[in-house]
């Protein structure tokens, strides 16, 4: 009580000067966008999908200079809730919108555009040293990750007996990132249901570290982190056991990622536009940018482009405007590049 | 024995002080072993890029001055009239004291905390954005305790015969702290201002959590335009896969250091030309 008016009377010069400079920003300051000075466009969201868009922004600016494009990173979930709140234009997902963000933008009255844009794959690491794991079930993933596994398995030949008597050192990315979301979906069978007492990190970099410097190490990272640091990971195959997408263990690279027999770990990647900024021609001229060099910026940061025909019915949504969410709700688990199409000429 | 003694606690101080530099020494070594080849004028004049040999840190060099002056524009005066009411006015109240105990306290909290507060008022509530403006305003709240305390005890080294020459003379209270105690109070003022720029310039933490932690490709145009800063940009090449983005971050640490140092130095000089200047 007694802290408060001195905390107030010291706080109140910086909130006067704030407000005489908005006062003197006048019409540029509103939305905190800036109508004078260069159009700038917004994005926001997950670290996954970061790098291609950073790629597209980088190149849209050479060809565009007169206009600024910003992307930040704060997770699939962060970049949604500030895409409700309409303070961003664009919102970065590795995943489908879901249920309660469809609710959160409705009742903000945002309406958005969902555009798949590239396939992206969560590879299976052990350390180079780690001759014996040569390949791995998506049962034994489940053994290892599933929750009530927390405590127990803790060693290599609890997965599979032929595994040596250590300890399994695990590594994951970061509970609030769309790559856990995802990778607890498609192992456990429900998203975020995972064993605690693993190393978790929304830093890529911190799992390539650990596993690369820990022989008893496996974990999951993006499959883009994969490729940057081949020669310090083992890549492990993964077996569905379901032969009709490919039969044995598989190993996640751009050919069986996109022919959609590197399941269930591979997944789309979207943006999501809202509506009323792409009523501004920088956004729209960026969305179509964006569609129009996905394929080959996608190559070039380690993703899988959807192939040419699909970015055209991609292109065809953006230009129809049309609203909501193929994949909300939906089970996105094994969606291959066919299936997205059907879907989008479903519409 | 006391001689002893005392060549002992010589030796302990200048160990610990060899400790300091060495560690220092190896640091500062390391970095222009890694980053050293990497700087050029081209890495000062160039922006984010994905590829590592195009990239540059023109806009979080700028993003960097544009928030340390502005952090030290709001801090210095809010900061020292703080200080001047609790020193000069306030100083025998218990609530006085109560807010001296707060701001000691204030000067330890995680600058994580800061960056809360940050978000939630300036970004937020006043609708900033992430805007210059926030980040500096963010800053400003981390760096006032320290410039709150140093600026008190620099107060408190003006000899009390001045003031009352002052009073004797028939100077009011507010002429004696502005034409006498203030100036003489300078250059403890201004350490105490670097001490804590030092410190805000290198701050990551709150500023991500305003949301700093962004694709930025443009230096500062204004108080209202969007920024990154160097600590940040730093932050985002560590954290890339490519090795070669290692380098670049070193190369940027290398940047920040310069920047520090040459920001100090120039705090120095002008503080040594205001001490001159009290002693005359």
């Amino acid at each position: 009580m007694l802290l408060l008016p001195i905390r107030l009377a010291s706080l109140a010069p910086i909130a006067a000067l704030a407000v005489t400079f908005a006062a003197c920003g006048g019409g540029s300051s509103s939305g905190g966008t800036g109508s004078s000075g260069p159009a700038l466009v917004s994005l926001d969201g997950s670290s996954t999908v970061f790098p291609l868009s950073e790629a597209v922004a980088e190149e849209f600016q050479k060809s565009n200079p007169n206009m600024r494009v910003t992307v930040g990173i704060s997770g699939t979930g962060g970049g949604f809730q500030k895409f409700c709140r309409a303070e961003i234009d664009i919102s970065d997902a590795s995943r489908p919108i879901s249920a309660s963000e469809v609710e959160a933008c409705g009742k903000a009255g945002v309406e958005y555009i969902e555009l798949p844009v590239a396939y992206d794959g969560i590879a299976i690491a052990t350390n180079p040293k780690a001759d014996w794991a040569d390949k791995i079930t998506v049962a034994e993933l489940k053994t290892l990750w599933a929750p009530d596994a927390q405590g127990k398995v803790k060693t290599w030949n609890q997965v599979r007996p032929a595994w040596p008597n250590r300890e399994i050192h695990l590594f994951g990315a970061g509970v609030d990132s769309g790559t856990f979301d995802y990778f607890t979906e498609a192992i456990t069978g429900k998203a975020k249901a995972s064993r605690g007492d693993f190393t978790s990190s929304e830093d890529d970099n911190v799992l390539v570290q650990g596993i690369s410097s820990d022989e008893l190490a496996l974990g999951f990272l993006p499959f883009a982190y994969y490729e940057e640091n081949a020669s310090r990971l083992k890549l492990v195959p993964v077996d569905d056991e379901k032969p009709d997408n490919g039969a044995g263990p598989i190993a996640p690279g751009a050919e069986t990622i996109r022919n959609g027999t590197y399941q269930p770990l591979s997944r789309p990647i979207f943006i999501y536009v809202s509506r009323t900024a792409a009523e501004r021609p920088e956004v729209q001229r960026f969305v179509e940018f964006y569609v129009k060099n996905a394929d080959e910026l996608a190559r070039e940061v380690n993703y899988v482009g959807l192939g040419g025909a699909a970015y055209q019915l991609v292109a065809d949504r953006f230009a129809t405007r049309t609203g909501g969410s193929v994949f909300s709700g939906a089970n996105t688990i094994g969606v291959t590049i066919d299936q997205l199409l059907s879907k989008e000429r479903a519409r | 024995m006391r001689k002893q003694a005392d060549l002992l606690f010589h030796a302990v101080s200048l160990a610990a002080l060899v400790i300091a530099l060495v560690a220092l020494a190896v640091l500062v070594f390391d970095i222009v072993a890694d980053g050293g080849s990497r700087l050029s004028w081209q890495f000062l004049t160039n922006i984010a890029s994905r590829h590592p040999e195009e990239a540059g840190v023109y806009h979080a060099l700028m993003g960097s001055i544009w928030v340390i002056l502005l952090t030290g524009a709001l801090a210095l005066p809010i900061g020292v009239a703080a200080a001047v009411y609790l020193e000069e006015y306030g100083t025998r109240s218990r609530l006085a004291r109560f807010i001296e105990l707060n701001i000691a306290n204030l000067a330890a909290v995680p600058s994580i905390i800061y960056g809360l507060l940050g978000l939630g008022l300036f970004v937020r509530f006043l609708g900033m954005g992430q805007s210059v403006m926030a980040g500096a305003s963010t800053l400003a709240l981390l760096a006032l305790p320290v410039v709150i305390l140093s600026t008190r005890e620099a107060l408190r080294t003006v000899p009390s015969t001045i003031r009352e020459g002052s009073y004797a003379l028939g100077a009011t209270k507010w002429q004696t702290i502005w034409n006498q105690v203030l100036p003489m109070a300078l250059p403890g003022i201004l350490t105490g201002l670097i001490l804590s720029l030092s410190r805000a310039i290198g701050e990551t933490a709150p500023l991500i959590a305003i949301g700093a932690l962004t694709y930025i490709p443009f230096a500062p145009d204004g108080i209202w335009s969007k920024f990154t800063v160097l600590p940040i940009q730093i932050f985002n090449w560590v954290s890339r896969p490519q090795p070669e983005f290692k380098v670049n971050a070193a190369a940027g640490i290398l940047v920040l250091l310069v920047l520090l140092v040459s920001m100090n130095a120039v705090a120095i000089v002008v503080r040594d030309r205001f001490q001159r200047r009290g002693r005359a």
